[in-house]
Formats: structure tokens, C-alpha cells, sequence
């Protein structure tokens, strides 16, 4: 190297700038601890505040869910609360403008509370079904969904329908739990960990500390996804696999694992209901149910343990559980009056018996040795390396066993499997794999997270009847449940449905969190009926939110020949300037996670650990920039203006002076000692998860680092389904009503139970006769593989290949996107196109080129990739916006080079015969099946704009938002400093 | 001597990007910012970050490995931006080994960037000065920061712990002790630059199967009475020979 040596390259010279001195050593500096919410995943932050500016935003150490680390959003934190886009003022269209043109007058708050309850008033004194109430996120949905209940609407339902309800379906209907805010991996003791269908960041940074131990201390990590990135990079091994044919592989590794006897057999006897005899008898009403014996019933008893084994030792049906016996898994019996039975668990290999390792290969695009690999790694594994911990307990029947044994292999799955029409059975089949191996609720296998486990199904059900809608009365049920059976549908006495979304109707029996995706092209066609104010509070449903977004942003804006909006009013509540409030004809302010109370509750989705219940709050530590104000508090007022009975006292008057105070003193009902926080209950504080209102209660969370960590006897920390001692103190704490043992739904009557119906059997409801066929068909107790519904419907020869999406780590959640720092790492996105693929179409790296599906097409630039299997085509979601919006300029990169595929995506399937349409969904849970599409590319020709198809006029700033600077430079609290 | 630096394990690293911001975060408002950002919110915004990562891919489908590549200044041994520097605004400190650029005397010439031969510095277009990582020398020496905390923001950060921190010439240290058991590397050693900061390679688990694991006396296929038997009216070799 030839360079002249102008320095002493060990310097001993002083610098002029002293790189340790403070720029600010005067500043008044604060630590304030909270709760992040850059994401859903809701971890301990230090906000470390300069002057009352935000200076840094870290980990809080102290917390059990992050241990002081943070992500890329955490860290970013600071560009939310100081973001251009923010709403800062209430907005109201202005006067004859259309909506989507972005016109808008600032109202005040009182302005809008007075529209809002005047309209709201009437229709609640009148039809209250004509209010609706979505939202983007799952975490708020106690408040929500209560103040739906409340109004007396059945139109509630937050993001689950369009986001991962399989994932919750599929595994609480099956094992009493599901992964992320329910269950998860225990990769602290695991062996083996197999990722399925995992987008790249599901969920952040626990699974990150996680899968970064579980690799260090030497286990083996397999990922099974179409593509490789995120976490699936540091996988041992990575097996690319086509969308949507998950089931298949699951199905055969089922196979394998039975006919190899690679099955934990002991745990499949006592704790699932492998060894329960199936009624046989084609003729009876209870064909394909559970045989049933006269026991003593305990009363109030949620799933008596009347059902029958057949005895290997005496040859004889003995009731379950029976001490000494030991029931026959395989075979073929008769009962005393002649009824023909197999036990389950013969039923399951019976239906597994032609999903070969070699059928399976073809329908997957796997080896089949590596799809026997596989087999065997999970089997040997679980068998081999089983845990023994010193932990004495009690099991539901009685038995006193010395240790917690477990099968260290560990699954974890999300999206991926879950949204795809074909996706609740999927999921069945990963459950029933999982137990096969024995690794339910078990050390290094998978482990529920408090409130789970729940009975199968959980307690909660909506109305079955549309007299429980009526007029300035509270909804007689919930809005989202639980079916257990027909006669738990939410539908008229002709079988249509009650909802706006169809859930909980013939057509999705199973929609557990509603299906929002529908909700605008529903009430747009006024099909099952029209509404009249659409709330969304959170969600961009006029952008990414949504399927068929060009479509759906027409619908927002059609009018009735009368020129009313179809939709007559929508109210939008976000934080940002979102393409969705375009489209709104008032808009609610949020505030920014920084400037609220807030809390994960044990009565919504906590942040529970393995070890225990865990919930958390938000504590302001900024105050409301302009006049945001947080939508919990818009609720409240709400509520108090409307007198809805929760939040007014018997004589009408206000209950709550605010957010923080109603949740100190709201209880479930008077004197039930439960409330929305778990953690110092009881006049001092003394008391946990149960006890009377505590005054100091905010205090005291504030003082704990804003969270409360129970952790149970470490007795009480495994096996739930079946622990008695657990199962008893979750009783006594109201946790759960009923304490009888979960056992595992390897065989599902639920499902058979609308089978038969469908069938015309029985006494329950029965479904129209346009729907038998589909609920016969998709309701079958045992797992099965079917082609996703789309791809059966497109025209495969033309649309050769799958597209899928997912958002990238630095965007998870597709929140904050617009983030000045995040979108420096991620501005535009690409089609991900495998090389070979890419160069059979002709398509160069970096080329545009079209991508289109049976539905529409879009302009977007190919990136070749070898981290992605030949028939698939990816990008990620979360970067495309529409022109303007976001207060982002026109040209920004987002707009011109981002994409989104959701204009390839229907939200309905092709019509029916009839004419009439089902919703782009499974057809059990109504999950939104993004992941089905199928598409065809193609090079764009050369005289065509560098810019992405199809773009929108731009989204003018509303008022009070100012343009942003060409150049930032932030500092945060250096009063008149470098900014 | 000390010299202090990074060690970071590609064998956990997923991508991330939180040390990317929390790098920004912490030294925006530090000692060695603003780290100003051009069309934050327009066409093509290009900023001052300290510490990015890359990602690439290496073979070919289905034997692809995806590799997430943080990359920030090396904090070289023998760094060659601090001799080119005209106004010795470049330097090394004796007292940790961290290159350091004093914004002071710094003319934003670029000469050191150069000469780098990793691209580990940043011209900050808006103050006309050259950025890189300081190994956050204004947290790891702060006694007004609890001492769990004297650590850079990056590592603190890290999700997965990809982002070991210590003293490289103290054979006893975390980092040296990471970079001897795990092949710890350094990038580009042919340049002589002596960087400080190391990688670790990616590590694989494998699980070996034997064949006779498949066949156990426990197998409860036996219990169930279930592994298949023929039946008696297969065919056997009975019905072909007589003796």
C-alpha cells in the first residue's frame, strides 16, 4: 500500500472534540419505563427522555419477555412519535368533497362527540346490527369488544379473520392451546425445532433470544418454508416447500411416525382420545360420535368422562381412564347391543394409511428421503432423548407421578399454514403430529402460556338467535365465541347469517375471530344487509389490509343512485395519515403508543411465560402531541355519552372520569374481584389475579417495571391439560370455570358433529342445502389434505406458479413502515423470482415485469433468488403505498418502485352457479387465504414506465400536517439545537 | 494494550436490523451526532448510519444459504484511513485501540474512505464531516450508566446476543475466547489492516441416523398388536416347492 504517513496512527495528539463529553451535559434527563408497541409482540422499554424530548429508547432489562434487548421498530420508536404523518386534530370531511380525494376541516372534540353519539344513538335505539366496529389488532379487544357488546351490536371483530385464526382454530380445537400470545416452543430444553410456515419474523424478539440459545447450546434447527430469509437463514437445514401443501407433509410424517411405532403410545392412551371407540353404525344418529356410558355427572361439567376404551386386559369396553386398564389403540370391535367401534386412534391411521412419503413428494415438491428424514429425526429424537425433571404432580385422574417427562421436539408455525383455504386442517394435522410425539404442554416440546390451556372448545358463544340484537340493549352473548356444535351458529332461523362478516354462519361455522376481510365488500353490497357506520379503528382497509384493494377503495367511495355512500358513514381512527382515512368521513386522532395508558390483560391476550400468567400496561411518558387522544379513551366517552349500562352507574350518570380509572374499578361484576389487571389486586395491592379494585394500582405496575409476573409452582408449570392441581388453582382463580382434564382432540367430534348435520342427522340445526355439501366435504373429524380452494379454482396451466408474502423483521407488523429510519433500510420492494424461473420468462435481475393472477395484475421489478423454491414468487408486504400518503412525497419510492400483490388477491372466490359468492376463506374458520393465489409473470415491454402498476392519484396533506424537511437531522432535547 | 472491538456470530445473526437502528438511535443524540438523513420522507433517502447490514445469498437452489452480514468500522490494528488523513482528523486511540474521527478537525475530504477497504465510513452530506462507528466510546466509559450498561447500543441491543464485545488482546475476554473455539475470522486479512472486529461462521448441527434405531424391542406397534403379519393365504413358498 502506498500511503503517506501524515499521523501517528496511535494518536497521542488531544482531539479538539472530546467524543466522551455529553452534548448536552445540562439537560434535565428521566428514564421512564413502559411498554413498547412498535409491534404486537409488546416488550419492556427504558424511554429515556432529554428536556422532555424522546433521547433513546432501550430494552428494559428487567422484563421478563425481552431481558432488556429491543428490535429495529423499538428502536425507531423515536421517528413514530416525531413523524410528519401524524394526525394531530380531529377531521371531518369537508362538504361535497368524495371521499378518497382527502379533503378535510378540523372539528373539535366536542364536535365529534356529538356526531358521533347522536348517530350512534339512534342507531343503537333503532337497529344496532348497523353499527359495525373493526379492528386492526387483536390486543385491545376486552375494551373493543365490550363496548361492541355494550352497544349491542354483533358487527365486532378484530384483525384474526385476515391475520393467523387458523393458527388459533386448528390448535385450540385440537390441543386446547396454539402458539405466540397462547403457547409456544420450549426451546430452552428442545433438541429438534421445526419451523413451518413461519414468515420471516413471527414472532420478534422472543423467539430471536430464543432460536439464538437454542442454537448455541447445539440443538438442531430444520426450517420447512417456500423461502429462506429471516430466521429460516440460520435454520441447519432448510427444506423448500410449495405454498399451501403443508398438510400434505404433515400428513405423511403422520404416516411414517404410526407405521414405524415412532408414537410416544402412553402419552397418546391417557392424554388424548387415540384409545375413545368411535361408533361405527352407519344407521345411528351418533354415527362417527364418541360412545357414551352412563357415569355419575359431576355437575356443571363441561366434557363428562363418559366415553369408553376397549380394555386389552379384559377383552372388554371399560369406561376411560379405568384404573388398570389399558386400551387397544388399533382394531375393531363390537359393543353388547352390536354397535360396530374402532378406537380413534385406528380411524387416524385408517385415514393416513394412502398419504405416503411418496404421494406427499409429489403434491410438495419434497424428496421423499428427505420427507423420511424427517420422519425419523422427530421420531428418534422424541423417543430418545426424552427430559426426566424432579417435579412430583397429580394428574386429573388421580395418578401421582414423580417426574415432568418430555419429548424435547419443538415446533412452531404461524402464517404460512394458517392463510391458506386449506389451513384449519392443516393446522389439525401439525396438533395431532405434535402429540403423536407427546410434546403437548411437556418440557422441550411445546408449552401453553396462561390463560391456555382451554377446554376444547373454549367456553365463550355468541347468540345463536338474532333476538339477542335488540334495540338500547347490550348484545345477549358475545360477539366472537366458541362453537361447539350447530346449535352454537349465529344465524337466523332460515340458517343466513346475523353478522355483517357471515361469521359464525353455515358458510364459516368456525370463525372464531370473524372475518374482516368481507366486512366492505358485505356492507357495500348490502349482502347479508346494508349498515350504516363503519368504525375501523386501526386496520388499513383501503390499503394493505385489505384483498382486492382496487376494488374495495371503489366500494368505499360507491353511491347509491339517491347519492348516498352504500357505506353511509365510516369513522377511522389511526395515528397516521393512512391511505384508509382518505376514505373517512371522520377521523379520530390516536395517540402514539408513548403517549397512553394501556394494558395487556389477562381478559385479551396477554404476554404470559411458560412459568406462569403475565400482563403489562403502558404508562404515558410523553403528553398527547396536538389534540390526539387515545381511542381507549374515546370509548369511554363514548360509552358514557351513549349510557351503555358498563360505563354509566343505575341513574345514567358517568362511572369512569377516564381510561386509567375505569381500569382500576371495572370488575367482570360487581364483587367478582376480576378485572382487566391481574397483578396488585385487593385494597393494598396484597392480592393477585383475583381481589377487589386497587386505587394505587397503576402505581404500583409503574413501579414494577409495568409488569406483573405470576409465576405458578413449578408442579403447576406443565402437563396442564391434565393437572389437577393446576387445573384446580386455575378454578380457584377464575381462570377457567371448568377444571376436568383437556384431552387431546386427535379425533374432533366437534367437526363431526356439523358433518352430521350436513347429513341430515341428528337433532341439531341443519344447514341450507346449498351449504350441506361444503360443510360435509371441509368438516371431517380426521385431518385431510385438499388443494387450497383458489388454486382449485384457478386455471393452473396459466397461472403456473404460487404468491406469497411477509413482512420484513424491520417492519413486522406492517406498522411503521413510513418510519424515517425503517424505510432508509427497506424503501421499495421486489418480486422474488427464482433464478431459473426468472430466466425462463426472460426476465433479467432488476427488470420490470408483470405479475398477474385471475384477478389483476401489477408492475413491480424482479430480483432473482436462489433462496426461493421454483414455483413460488414473493415480496414484502408492508413497503408499497399509495402516492402521497403516509405524508411521504409523490415520488416517493414507496409509491413509485413499492408494490403491494393484495391487487392480485380476491376477497371472494369466483361465483358460484348461483351467482352467490364465498369469501376468499377456509371454509371451517373463514381465514383470510392470502396465500393461495396463483400467478403467471412476464417481462413488461420496453416502452413502459420504470414505475409500479397500478398507482393512485396522490393523497393531498390534511390540515395541519406540515411538509417535511429535506433534511433531518434529529437530536433529541437540545433545546434550539442541531434540528 | 487493549483494543477493544466486535465479534459477530453469523451463525445466530437473523437480520434483524436492530443493531442498525439502535446504533442511530443512540448516537443521533450522542456525542458523535446528528447523523443527519437526507428526503427523510421523499424520493431515494439516503442517511448517516454507522453500522448497516447486508444480506446476501451463497449457492445454488435448493442448497442456498441466506446470510445477514452486519458491517460497521473494523476498528483496524492498522487502520489505512488514519495516515491519509491531511488534517489528522482520523485517529486511533492508544488507550482502546478505537478509531475515532474528530468532526472538529475533520475537512470532509473522503480521503479516508478511500482508503478503506471495507466501506466502513460515511460522509454526512448535510455537516460535511466523516462518520463511523465509535464503538460507542460515549456509553462504555458513561459512570452515570449502571455498568451492565457501559457496552455499545448495538450489542446491547441484539436480539439474538450476535454481538460480543470486548477486549481482543486479553486472551481471557469473551471475544478472544469466541474467536479461538469458533473459527472467528477476520475480514480480509490479505490487506494487512489487522482488523479488530471479528465473524463467526455459520455452525451446523446434524443429526446422524442409524439404521437399527428404527428397529426396538420397545416399539409399541408390539403393545398394540399391530406390526403387519401376512395373512395365512399370502402366497409362501409352500405353495412353490415340495423338497
Amino acid at each position: 500500500m502506498n500511503t503517506h504517513n501524515f499521523g501517528d496512527s496511535q494518536s497521542t495528539i488531544t482531539p479538539l472534540h472530546d467524543p466522551l463529553a455529553s452534548p448536552a451535559p445540562d439537560a434535565k434527563t428521566e428514564v421512564r419505563n413502559t411498554t413498547c408497541y412498535m409491534c404486537a409482540c409488546r416488550c419492556g422499554i427504558r424511554v429515556h427522555l432529554r428536556d422532555g424530548e424522546v433521547r433513546y429508547i432501550d430494552g428494559n432489562p428487567e422484563h421478563p419477555l425481552n431481558g432488556g434487548v429491543i428490535c429495529a421498530k423499538g428502536s425507531s420508536g423515536i421517528m413514530k412519535q416525531y413523524s410528519p404523518a401524524r394526525l394531530t386534530r380531529p377531521l371531518r370531511r369537508k362538504p361535497g368533497s368524495d371521499r378518497g380525494a382527502g379533503e378535510f376541516e378540523e372539528v373539535s372534540w366536542e364536535e365529534t362527540f356529538s356526531i358521533l353519539s347522536e348517530r350512534l344513538g339512534k342507531i343503537r335505539a333503532t337497529d344496532p346490527k348497523k353499527f359495525a366496529l373493526f379492528t386492526g389488532r387483536d390486543q385491545m379487544q376486552a375494551l373493543t369488544g365490550m363496548f361492541a357488546r355494550q352497544f349491542g351490536t354483533p358487527n365486532y371483530a378484530a384483525h384474526g379473520g385476515f391475520c393467523s385464526v387458523n393458527m388459533a382454530a386448528g390448535m385450540i380445537y385440537t390441543i386446547g392451546g396454539s402458539f405466540w400470545e397462547f403457547g409456544g416452543p420450549d426451546l430452552e430444553r428442545a433438541k429438534l425445532f421445526i419451523m413451518i410456515g413461519t414468515a420471516e419474523d413471527h414472532h420478534s424478539n422472543p423467539m430471536k433470544i430464543a432460536i439464538s440459545k437454542f442454537k448455541r447450546e447445539g440443538g438442531r434447527f430444520i426450517s420447512i418454508n417456500p423461502v429462506r430469509t429471516g430466521y429460516s437463514a440460520i435454520a441447519d437445514e432448510w427444506v423448500g416447500i410449495r405454498p399451501g401443501t403443508d398438510g400434505a407433509l404433515l400428513l405423511a410424517l403422520i404416516h411414517e411416525i404410526i407405521a414405524l411405532g415412532l408414537y410416544d403410545r402412553d402419552f397418546l392412551v391417557r392424554y388424548t382420545n387415540s384409545g375413545q371407540l368411535v361408533n361405527l353404525d352407519d344407521a345411528h344418529d351418533e354415527f362417527g360420535m364418541f360412545v357414551r356410558t352412563e357415569v355419575p355427572e359431576e355437575e356443571g361439567c363441561y366434557d363428562p368422562q363418559n366415553k369408553l376404551w376397549w380394555d386389552r386386559n379384559t377383552n372388554k369396553p371399560v369406561v376411560t381412564h379405568s384404573e388398570g386398564a389399558d386400551p387397544f389403540l388399533f382394531g375393531e370391535f363390537k359393543l353388547a347391543d352390536g354397535t360396530p367401534v374402532k378406537p380413534a386412534f385406528q380411524l387416524l391411521q385408517e385415514r393416513v394409511k394412502d398419504y405416503t412419503p411418496e404421494w406427499a413428494s409429489g403434491v410438495t415438491g419434497i424428496p421423499v428421503e428427505t420427507i423420511r428424514r424427517l420422519a425419523y429425526e422427530m421420531g428418534i429424537t422424541a423417543r430418545d432423548e426424552t427430559i426426566e425433571l424432579p417435579i412430583a404432580w397429580t394428574d386429573s385422574w388421580g395418578k401421582e407421578h414423580e417426574s415432568v417427562t418430555g419429548n424435547p421436539v419443538a415446533f412452531h408455525a404461524m402464517r404460512g399454514l394458517a392463510a391458506h383455504s386449506n389451513g384449519f386442517q392443516t393446522i389439525r394435522s401439525l396438533a395431532i403430529l405434535m402429540s403423536l410425539l407427546g410434546t403437548i404442554d411437556r418440557p422441550g416440546g411445546f408449552r401453553h402460556k396462561a390463560p391456555f390451556p382451554r377446554p376444547i372448545p373454549p367456553c365463550a358463544r355468541t347468540p345463536n338467535t338474532p333476538l339477542a340484537v335488540k334495540p338500547n340493549t347490550p348484545l345477549d352473548g358475545m360477539a366472537l365465541g366458541w362453537p361447539s356444535d350447530p346449535d352454537d351458529l349465529f344465524v337466523n332461523p332460515d340458517g343466513s347469517p346475523v353478522r355483517i362478516d357471515k361469521a359464525f354462519s353455515w358458510e364459516y361455522p368456525l370463525s372464531v375471530h370473524g372475518l374482516m376481510h368481507n366486512v366492505i365488500t358485505n356492507a357495500w353490497r348490502g349482502d347479508p344487509y346494508k349498515i350504516d357506520t363503519l368504525l375501523i379503528f386501526m386496520a388499513n382497509m383501503g390499503w394493505n389490509s385489505t384483498m382486492n384493494t382496487v376494488e374495495v377503495r371503489k366500494m368505499l367511495n360507491d353511491k347509491e343512485q339517491n347519492g348516498e355512500y352504500k357505506i353511509p358513514f365510516i369513522v377511522v381512527c389511526d395515528a397516521f395519515h393512512s391511505e384508509t382515512t382518505a376514505y373517512a368521513d371522520l377521523i379520530l386522532p390516536d395517540t402514539t403508543y408513548l403517549e397512553r395508558h394501556d394494558v395487556m390483560s389477562m381478559l385479551d391476550r396477554p404476554i404470559s411465560e411458560f412459568d406462569g400468567p403475565v400482563d403489562a400496561v403502558r404508562i404515558p411518558v410523553m403528553p398527547p402531541t396536538g389534540e390526539c387522544k387515545p381511542f381507549q379513551e374515546v370509548l369511554i366517552e363514548l360509552g358514557t355519552r351513549l349510557k351503555l349500562p358498563a360505563f354509566v352507574t343505575k341513574e345514567g350518570s358517568r362511572k369512569f372520569r377516564d381510561y386509567p380509572d375505569f381500569i382500576v374499578n371495572w370488575e367482570s361484576e360487581p364483587g367478582s374481584g376480576i378485572g382487566f389487571l391481574a397483578g396488585w389486586r385487593g385494597k393494598g395491592g396484597e392480592k393477585s389475579l383475583i381481589g377487589e379494585p386497587n386505587p394505587k394500582q397503576w402505581e404500583m405496575y409503574e413501579k414494577n417495571n409495568c409488569v406483573f409476573h405470576y409465576e405458578l409452582p413449578r408442579s403447576y408449570q406443565y402437563m396442564r391439560n391434565w393437572n389437577k392441581g393446576y387445573l384446580e388453582w386455575s378454578q380457584r382463580n377464575r381462570i377457567t370455570r371448568y377444571g376436568e382434564p383437556i384431552l387431546i382432540h386427535m379425533y374432533s367430534e366437534v367437526l363431526q358433529k356439523f358433518r352430521l348435520a350436513a347429513q341430515g342427522r341428528g337433532i341439531t340445526r341443519k344447514p341450507p342445502a346449498h351449504l350441506a355439501k361444503r360443510i360435509e366435504t371441509y368438516f371431517d373429524p380426521l385431518p385431510f389434505f385438499y388443494e387450497p380452494l383458489e388454486t382449485q379454482s384457478s386455471d393452473k396451466q396459466k397461472y403456473p406458479l404460487a404468491a406469497v408474502t411477509q413482512r420484513p423483521m424491520a417492519m413486522y407488523h406492517s406498522w411503521d413502515s413510513q418510519n424515517a429510519w425503517l424505510r432508509q433500510i427497506h424503501t421499495h420492494n421486489y418480486l422474488y423470482i427464482n433464478t431459473l424461473t426468472a430466466r425462463d420468462a426472460d426476465i433479467a435481475d432488476g427488470d420490470w415485469m408483470w405479475v398477474e393472477s385471475q384477478w389483476g395484475k401489477v408492475r413491480c421489478m424482479a430480483r432473482h433468488s436462489e433462496a426461493v423454491e421454483p414455483g413460488t414468487v414473493w415480496t414484502w408486504n408492508a413497503i408499497g403505498k399509495a402516492a402521497g400518503a403516509w405524508n411521504l412525497s409523490p415520488n416517493a419510492n414507496e409509491s413509485q418502485k413499492g408494490f403491494l400483490l393484495n391487487h392480485l388477491i380476491s376477497e371472494e372466490l369466483p361465483a358460484n352457479p348461483d351467482g352467490s359468492r364465498y369469501s376468499n376463506s377456509d371454509p371451517i374458520t373463514g381465514q383470510a387465504a392470502w396465500y393461495d393465489v396463483r400467478v403467471r409473470v412476464y417481462k413488461a415491454e420496453a416502452g413502459e414506465p420504470g414505475q409500479t402498476s397500478p398507482q393512485f392519484e396522490p393523497l393531498q396533506r390534511y390540515p395541519n400536517m406540515k411538509e417535511p424537511p429535506k433534511w433531518f437531522a434529529y437530536f433529541g432535547g437540545k433545546k434550539g439545537g442541531k434540528k | 494494550m487493549t483494543q477493544l472491538a466486535l465479534v459477530i456470530d453469523l451463525n445466530v445473526c437473523v437480520g434483524c436490523h436492530a443493531c442498525v437502528t439502535s446504533c442511530k438511535e443512540w448516537n443521533t443524540s450522542g456525542a458523535a451526532g446528528p447523523l443527519c438523513d437526507e428526503n427523510p420522507y421523499g424520493a431515494d433517502p439516503t442517511g448517516t448510519f454507522f453500522n448497516r447490514v447486508q444480506t446476501f445469498e451463497v449457492g445454488q437452489y435448493p442448497n442456498t444459504e441466506t446470510v445477514h452480514f452486519p458491517k460497521s468500522c473494523l476498528h483496524c490494528e492498522d487502520p489505512p484511513c488514519v495516515p491519509v488523513c491531511p488534517t489528522g482528523a482520523s485517529y486511533k486511540r492508544k488507550q482502546d485501540g478505537i478509531v475515532l474521527v474528530d468532526y472538529d478537525k475533520c475537512i470532509g475530504c473522503e480521503y479516508c474512505s478511500w482508503a478503506c477497504p471495507y466501506g466502513a465510513r460515511e460522509i454526512d452530506m448535510k455537516q460535511k464531516v466523516m462518520k463511523k462507528c465509535t464503538l460507542c466510546v460515549d456509553r462504555i466509559y458513561d459512570t452515570g450508566l449502571p455498568e451492565t450498561d457501559r457496552k455499545p447500543a448495538c450489542v446491547m441491543a441484539c436480539p439474538t446476543s450476535a454481538r460480543l464485545f470486548g477486549d481482543v488482546h486479553d486472551p481471557e475476554s469473551v471475544v478472544s475466547k469466541a474467536i479461538r473455539e469458533n473459527a472467528g475470522y477476520a475480514l480480509m486479512p490479505e490487506w494487512g489492516t489487522q482488523p479488530a472486529n471479528h465473524y463467526l461462521p455459520r455452525r451446523k448441527t446434524n443429526l446422524k441416523i442409524h439404521g437399527d434405531e428404527l428397529e426396538r424391542v420397545d416399539n409399541p406397534l408390539k403393545v398394540d398388536g399391530k406390526l403387519p403379519k401376512p395373512s395365512k393365504s399370502d402366497p409362501t413358498l409352500d405353495d412353490v416347492t415340495t423338497w
